[in-house]
């Protein structure tokens, strides 16, 4: 488990700057991905999971998005002090990404098979008998039905699982040492997201690529992920195995969360929701940010925010009842 | 694509069949177009005369079966001021009109990419502040204005370009211009606007992901997916292009279709007028029937449906 380390995230800070104050996105953020490691990444909507992700790749949505602070560690280089120019080296090479929705993801007005040729190198179709036929090879290793003809169709021709297939054989062609997948399979149907994970957790198995694995959906980390990190509102708040978080969650925030998944065996047992909304990311507390909505909130939680206390092995929360003191 | 492009000509044809039958209503409804045509000290027997030249007699279904067969035979009547088949004096006149529209077009296409471009890309900065002022003084001002003002500075005062009438290429530039300057700024503020979406787009971002560079990432997977609204906009467009060479061409006296409508107009030439009308919505049609083939070679979601 313990092997090196692809990707290490120190404090990372990227905020919105807006007229109406700064919205703190993503507010010290702290992880690290092992070689072939697949970490979840899990928390509500808008606590900053995509703005971490596309911080990492130096993709902020617009002028008003700026990383403040923090190191993105690949292979022990900090992507965040690179130039323009060496990122776009490093990206697709070395670090990449699957988007959410397939229906948006690929280009309309060029075949699939122009768009996967971006990422084929040239000694890469020399070998392999030409662009086409590398990129038919491509879309085989993704498994997707007939890649003869897929080249030459367009997007709209093809289904959302098979656009999906296609965005991940353009993401991982390069063999990236980091990959992120932003909630690759909200966007599918259910039978379709089981093969889809499926596939990725294949293609992964071969190779030492760490994934970074963005969703909201518990029984998807249970399936994919090694480690899980739970975060809330711009920071992570616990960190584990995923067994170990399930079985011992130590933040009262990943408790509620895993309270709220439905469970299967008991379909009587009623759903487990959160009261309240998270703070608002211009104005957040001092002291912890889920406080507000904490059932065991106490007079320190507002006074600081929580040290990271480990929990057991290689499992730490943020929370100030693990106060061994 | 066959399919496609059979299609919309068989659109085209019955756009035509509806704007002649349009014309032809308009001509007799608003009354005898005689009256307009004769002085008013006319006696009865010369409008009688003119009556029969001009096939007014007879019951009016008749008359527009007449009239829908001269058409279809590419007859349009004869034009009283030229004395001549209106459709062979429309021709005469044509290729001096197919100078000045592709020029402006050129210049827009020239002029409002780029410049759409670079002011999406630099939102809110100065260049594109500065481009979107001029857009608007651009989409604001009157064609005629523009012409006068034109002529007035590099004419009149300062003696640089010619002000009418056909010659060597100086001779073109303030008409481009004057014609081509609400295209510019149209074509301009529409490419900004949807580069802006589509620079938001997913595809872009996943064209970033690639490590695709700026370049590629603008002039391949943005422009040709922000000139679609463009190619949709363009019949709009056309409409007030042809409607621009009226003007353009009276105020530089370019001997071309616009300034014959204008003509027609103020000598009452009532068949060379209709047919004017005919023709240039055919001119538009045949435009708009190349802008569609484009636009489904350019969106293959159209190619194929
Ligand atoms: N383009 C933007 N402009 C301003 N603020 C933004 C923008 N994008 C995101 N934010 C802010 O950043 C916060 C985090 O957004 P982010 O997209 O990372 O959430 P998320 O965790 O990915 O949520 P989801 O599960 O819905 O995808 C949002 O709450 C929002 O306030
Ligand atoms: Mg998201």
């Amino acid at each position: 488990m313990n092997g090196d380390i692809a990707l290490e995230v120190r404090d990372l800070h990227t905020h919105f700057f807006l007229r109406r104050g700064v919205v703190k996105a993503v507010d010290g953020v702290s992880f690290s991905l092992h070689r072939g490691e697949v970490l979840g990444l899990v928390g509500e909507s808008g606590c900053g999971k995509s703005v971490t992700a596309l911080s990492l790749l130096r993709l902020l949505p617009n002028e008003a998005a700026r990383t403040v602070q923090g190191q993105v560690l690949l292979d022990g280089e900090d992507l965040l002090v690179k130039s323009k120019r060496q990122m776009r080296q490093i990206r697709g090479r070395k670090i990449s990404m699957i988007l959410q929705d397939p229906q948006t993801s690929l280009n309309p007005l060029f075949t699939i098979g122009n768009q996967l040729s971006e990422v084929i190198s040239k000694i890469g179709a020399e070998r392999g008998g030409g662009v086409m036929q590398q990129a038919i090879e491509v879309l085989r290793k993704v498994k997707l039905s007939a890649p003869e003809q897929r080249v030459r169709q367009y997007p709209h021709e093809l289904s959302g699982g098979m656009k999906q297939r296609v965005v991940g054989a353009i993401a991982m062609n390069r063999g990236p040492r980091v990959l992120i997948a932003d909630e690759p399979t909200t966007a599918l149907d259910v039978t379709i997201q089981l093969q889809y994970l499926n596939l990725l957790k294949e293609l992964q198995e071969n190779t030492d690529m760490a994934i970074l694995f963005i969703t909201h959906d518990f029984g998807v980390v249970a399936r994919m992920c090694d480690r899980v990190a739970v975060m809330y509102a711009g920071r992570i708040v616990e960190t584990g195995p995923v067994r170990e978080v399930f079985n011992n969650p130590s933040h009262p925030y990943t408790q509620a969360l895993i309270a709220s998944v439905p469970k299967l065996k008991r379909p009587e047992a009623r759903l487990h929701t959160i009261e309240g909304q998270p703070p608002v990311l211009t104005d957040l507390p001092k002291g912890c940010r889920f406080e507000a909505r904490c059932p065991h909130a106490e007079a320190r939680c507002r006074a600081a925010y929580p040290d990271s206390f480990t929990v057991g092995a290689e499992h730490a929360a943020n929370c100030w009842r693990l106060d061994p003191a | 694509m066959q399919g496609y492009i059979v299609r919309r000509l068989f659109q085209g044809v019955v756009l035509l069949v509806i704007v002649t039958t349009i014309v032809f209503a308009v001509g007799r409804l608003t009354g005898n177009p005689v009256d307009l045509l004769l002085p008013e000290e006319a006696s009865e027997e010369e409008r009688q005369a003119m009556i029969e030249a001009l096939g007014l007699d007879g019951p009016v279904l008749e008359q527009f079966v007449v009239f829908i067969k001269g058409a279809v035979q590419g007859d349009l009547g004869v034009s009283i001021r030229y004395r001549q088949p209106a459709v062979d004096v429309f021709f005469s006149r044509l290729p001096n009109t197919l100078l000045l529209m592709p020029a402006a077009m050129l210049l827009a296409v020239f002029m409002a990419i780029p410049l759409g471009i670079l002011s999406a890309l630099r939102r809110g900065r100065l260049t594109d502040k500065v481009s979107g002022t001029i857009a608007v003084l651009g989409i604001a001002t009157p064609n005629f204005w523009l012409g006068i003002l034109l002529i007035y500075i590099f004419s009149v005062q300062l003696g640089w370009l010619p002000s009418s009438r056909m010659g060597d290429w100086s001779h073109y530039v303030l008409p481009t211009i004057t014609l081509g300057t609400f295209l510019v700024a149209g074509f301009m503020r529409l490419i900004r606007s949807s580069m802006l979406d589509v620079l938001d787009s997913e595809f872009v971002k996943l064209a970033r992901i690639k490590g695709l560079s700026e370049m590629r990432v603008v002039w391949k997977h943005c422009l040709r997916n922000a000139l679609i609204p463009v190619l949709t906009l363009w019949g709009v467009f056309m409409g007030g292009l042809v409607t621009g060479t009226i003007v353009t061409e009276t105020v530089y006296a370019w001997p071309g279709v616009g300034r014959l409508t204008y003509e027609a107009v103020i000598f009452r030439d009532y068949p060379l007028l209709q047919a004017v009308v005919i023709m240039d919505a055919v001119l538009i049609l045949a435009i708009n029937l190349v802008v569609d083939i484009l636009y489904a070679y350019v969106d293959p979601r159209i190619r194929f449906t």
